[in-house]
């Protein structure tokens, strides 16, 4: 019989390739070997729905685990791939087991970055979010009343502070950079969340560097400021990015930077090995990324999938995000590096508006708070290639439907 | 429980008993339904599990509101008067016997 197609990590980027090889009709066997317990889930309810106990974990599951035997995917869990043999396309797991593959796809995912040691990082109830297993060990700690601060003002650690005052903690933030999602997001965004966050209780502190945790009996206690200000704290979180994990492919010898390089088809620099999701990196417009997102993941697995059943397509997907926080319904399309103007839609009420991110005339993306029709309209516009004026999106009584359909 | 059922473009049919509670994106997922997607879980992002509700149904399948209205016009095959996303059609006995039609994109 013929080596299968062995996919490497269990997440978002798998269960669309094997959804998209499925349905292509395509016969080569596969195998899923993830590193969790569990089989592909999706991984954004984590910092809401599912820390707030509103979703059972099965409905994480972006199939059903009897799917994947009805479809005969092979599947191991709880398995890591510890090696890769390029020159006999072989693969060694962390239980001694050698597999061989025909094609190779690396969905590795990213980690969660957490703190070193010697500045409090390992005590307990100190906890990074990025799993199952990471929010259940969590939620039995996140009870009303009790004190948590968040390390990182991102999408992560707001998502987070959102839940948590929802659960009734007491919640404090801590960003070094000047503004929340400095990085992710232009100004104007970074005031919506801050005035959400503040009239939701949330004590959130910009440009406070953290220098260390303080424990008591190997738990954490406090952390302490640059300014010597001790802060009291029953529990810690940790949001301040993630890394893609590349040590396999690294080892492996394929180019690596950054994520593992791929090309437009998502191949990496061995051609029987491809790369798809938060572990790729990719060139768009001229510019090498990687994105963290569930788009990114899926759209990168159904490519592969598609690419080895032999269509002539390459990857171009258009961007897009969302993030839930209390009753903000943020949707983003497109990626706003580079843009050098902003634009604010003002929105139907008070807590809706959108930002319009340009650089120079061409329109690049859109952060949009509670205002779908900036999201879904705005999507076809940039997806049409069209760039209207920034006078004509900050009238509000521009149609922008009549703008995306024009 | 809620007997759903899709019919495709060919005129295929999938049939499934579906917990109530359940949205009808993830039950169309768990039963290998093609063309729907779901990658956003259901919040209302992606417009990627569009279906037709069959016309006797369509009442019965809630009110669309402001959000999910917007999103129907990003729906890669157009919408229509019975037009859904479906992660937004939970499952209950009241649903018991309906019909969705799986628009095919393309």
């Amino acid at each position: 019989m013929a080596a299968p197609i062995v996919i490497v990590g269990a997440g978002q980027a798998a269960a669309s390739f094997i959804s998209r090889h499925v349905s292509l009709g395509s016969q080569q066997p596969l195998l899923l070997i993830g590193d969790e317990a569990h089989p592909p889930y999706q991984r954004p309810p984590l910092s809401k729905k599912y820390l707030l106990g509103e979703l059972e974990r099965e409905r994480l599951f972006i199939r059903p685990l009897e799917w994947y035997a009805d479809q005969a995917v092979e599947l191991r869990f709880d398995t890591r791939v510890d090696s890769i043999d390029r020159e006999l396309k072989k693969i060694i797991t962390n239980h001694g087991e050698t597999v061989e593959y025909d094609k190779l796809l690396l969905c590795t995912g990213a980690s969660a970055r957490s703190l070193p040691a010697d500045i409090g990082g390992t005590l307990d109830r100190v906890f990074t979010l990025r799993s199952i297993a990471d929010i259940d060990k969590m939620a039995p700690e996140f009870k009303a009343d009790r004190k948590l601060l968040i390390v990182g003002g991102g999408y992560i650690g707001l998502e987070a502070a959102a839940a948590s005052r929802q659960l009734g903690l007491e919640v404090t933030v801590l960003e070094l950079a000047d503004r929340i999602l400095q990085r992710v997001a232009a100004a104007e965004t970074s005031n919506y969340f801050r005035a959400l966050h503040s009239g939701h209780g949330v004590d959130l502190r910009e440009s406070v560097r953290m220098t260390r945790l303080l424990g008591e009996g190997g738990a954490v206690r406090g952390a302490e400021l640059e300014s010597g200000e001790i802060i009291d704290t029953d529990l810690v979180l940790i949001g301040i990015g993630s890394s893609p994990n590349t040590e396999l492919a690294q080892a492996a010898g394929l180019d690596c930077d950054n994520g593992i390089r791929v090309n437009e088809i998502c191949q990496t620099s061995d051609s029987s090995i491809y790369a798809a999701g938060d572990c790729s990196n990719f060139l768009r417009n001229g510019q090498q990324i990687r994105l963290e997102s569930v788009q990114n993941a899926a759209d990168q697995g159904d490519l592969v999938a598609r690419v080895l059943a032999g269509e002539a397509v390459t990857y171009k997907a258009l961007p897009w995000f969302w993030s839930d926080q209390y009753d903000c319904k943020l949707q983003i399309v497109g990626l706003n590096q580079g843009h050098n103007q902003t634009v604010v839609r003002p929105g139907a009420n008070a807590s809706s508006m959108s930002v319009w991110y340009y650089r120079d005339a061409e329109l690049l993306a859109i952060d949009s708070m509670n205002e779908p029709k900036s999201y879904a309209f705005g999507r076809k516009i940039i997806e049409a290639g069209k760039h209207p004026t920034a006078a004509q999106v900050a009238d509000p009584a521009t149609d922008l439907k009549a703008l995306a359909m024009s | 429980m809620a007997n759903i059922t899709w019919i495709m473009e060919d005129g295929s049919e999938i049939n499934a008993e579906v917990k109530d509670g359940l949205n009808l994106m993830e039950a169309a997922t768990a039963n290998n339904v093609p063309h729907i997607e779901g990658e956003c879980g259901g919040c209302l992002s992606c417009a990627t599990c569009h279906v037709f509700v069959d016309p006797e149904w369509f009442a019965k399948t809630g009110e669309i509101d402001d959000i999910e209205d917007t999103m129907l016009e990003m729906t890669d095959v157009e919408r229509e008067d019975n037009s859904r996303l479906s992660c937004q059609i939970v499952a209950s006995a009241a649903l018991d016997g309906l019909i969705l039609r799986v628009p095919e994109p393309e």
